[in-house]
């Protein structure tokens, strides 16, 4: 192992990629934070964060920690995001072709 | 609409346990499973199980299936078993609508036990978008389940019982541990587990946390940083290793969006690993007939998922008048399996964590 020293006071820097999925980046989020979006659902809203394929799974805690750490809040007195069906991305045709019984 | 006793959703250690109690009450069950085999995360489980017999213990995890398989082969057609099927939503109704093969199928139980258990949560630090950086659970699913070795040198983020046994298996695999952190300043998994590691060398570093990762299309190099003791960065304690994987092994969240869906209660528990459902001693949550066993209802051990298993599936028979004339026995057999499992020092945590959403 080698020790250097790093005097870089980004550790969250921007650039880090917060929703995968959709590519969303920890400078976005807190963009957004900053002008008032202070929830998940508002966020996922106006930027996408949780709607790809792993529908938030990865993401909605990173985000909730943000919106926590701005507001100096605990997670738990957080507004948590309206969970709906279906819990993973299908295919339109799926439903249309409606419901197939054995 | 396909007509069950009770719907149980996930095949894992919960489900399974879930699905043979229920049954063998005499209840007709259909287990509604994603993966294209039953067994969950126990089929990467290549190390042998703690706990008592009565929950495998000394027996490897990726044998227990099949243990868990004969017993449900016994009990013939009350077991259904759906394969490569997604439980899309859980409506008010208690209709379950379930996506398999492109189709779309809605199933009307009139009961349902959820034991989907939980996912990996992940860290943001600068580069967590690497090729290279994984979760420590998918890392052993491609080296125990596929056979493929994820890489060469490692930093195992995370000295929870997951980071330490992942670190062993990639150690049995040939694969260089360079180090484990955790931003804790204490080993969270078991002494046993941390001492194996440290034996063949592997330092591990508590007060920890990663900083950057380094590499253009690749990880090449992890920089690491000192915690003190209000999980602050000490300035001038950046430590390079070079490393070509890193596993996050940060803790579990229950995987709980079908409890939301359906209304029920649910409480924040950080010692249970987020958001977990209000229930009774019976399993059952706040929205009568939907009970809950394993991870879902709040991350502990494959061990206690399956007596929880057991435990949801003998209530939610008992409570559509299934019982037999061993149902007190059983059950109480399972109450006490379970204050066991969690007894002492090492389930202090779960214990705090259960005293909130048992009511």
């Amino acid at each position: 192992m080698e020790v250097r020293s790093l005097r870089l006071d980004d550790y969250y820097s921007d650039n880090t990629i917060i929703c995968r999925c959709e590519e969303i980046t920890l400078g976005e989020i807190r963009e957004l934070i900053r002008k008032g979006y202070r929830s998940v659902d508002e966020i996922k809203r106006i930027s996408r964060a949780g709607m790809g394929p792993c529908q938030g799974r990865t993401c909605r805690q990173l985000i909730m920690q943000e919106i926590a750490r701005f507001e100096g809040k605990s997670l738990s007195e957080l507004k948590m995001p309206t969970f709906r069906p279906p819990t993973k991305p299908i295919k339109m045709e799926i439903l249309l072709g409606g419901e197939k019984d054995e | 609409m396909i007509k069950t006793d009770i719907a149980i959703v996930g095949g894992g250690p919960a489900g399974l346990c879930a699905a043979i109690s229920a049954a063998s009450q005499g209840a007709n069950v259909t287990i509604i499973e994603k993966a294209s085999n039953l067994g969950g995360q126990l089929i990467k489980q290549t190390h042998m199980f703690f706990g008592s017999q009565k929950q495998y213990a000394s027996t490897r995890g990726i044998d227990i299936p099949d243990i868990l398989m004969n017993e449900l082969k016994k009990l013939g057609s009350l077991v259904n078993v759906m394969l490569d099927s997604t439980v899309l939503g859980l409506y008010e109704d208690g209709v379950l609508t379930v996506e398999q093969n492109n189709k779309y199928i809605k199933i009307k139980p009139d009961s349902i036990i959820i034991a989907t258990g939980a996912s990996e949560k992940f860290l943001a630090f600068p580069n967590n978008d690497l090729p290279g950086i994984y979760g420590a659970g998918a890392v052993q699913t491609l080296m125990n389940v596929h056979g493929i070795k994820p890489g060469n040198k490692v930093v195992m983020v995370g000295a929870g019982n997951i980071g330490l046994i992942v670190s062993y298996q990639l150690l049995q695999a040939g694969i260089e541990v360079k180090a484990i952190i955790d931003a804790a300043p204490k080993i969270g998994g078991y002494y046993v587990h941390a001492s194996k590691v440290r034996r063949m060398g592997v330092p591990i570093l508590t007060s920890h946390t990663v900083k950057y990762a380094h590499g253009k299309e690749v990880l090449k190099k992890v920089t690491i940083v000192k915690l003190d003791n209000n999980w602050q960065e000490v300035p001038g304690s950046e430590i390079d290793i070079d490393a070509d994987v890193m596993c996050i092994s940060v803790g579990l969240s229950p995987l709980a969006e079908l409890l939301w869906q359906v209304g029920c209660d649910m409480i924040y528990v950080p010692e249970l690993g987020g958001h977990v459902p209000v229930r009774n001693q019976e399993l059952e949550t706040s929205v009568k007939g939907v009970y809950v066993a394993g991870d879902v209802a709040g991350v502990e051990e494959a061990s206690s998922a399956m007596v929880e298993g057991r435990l949801a599936g003998l209530c939610a028979a008992k409570n559509l008048g299934y019982a037999k004339e061993n149902f007190e026995e059983l059950k109480n057999d399972c109450i006490e399996q379970l204050y066991s499992l969690r007894s002492g020092p090492v389930g202090e945590k779960i214990r705090a964590g259960l005293s909130k959403v048992i009511v």
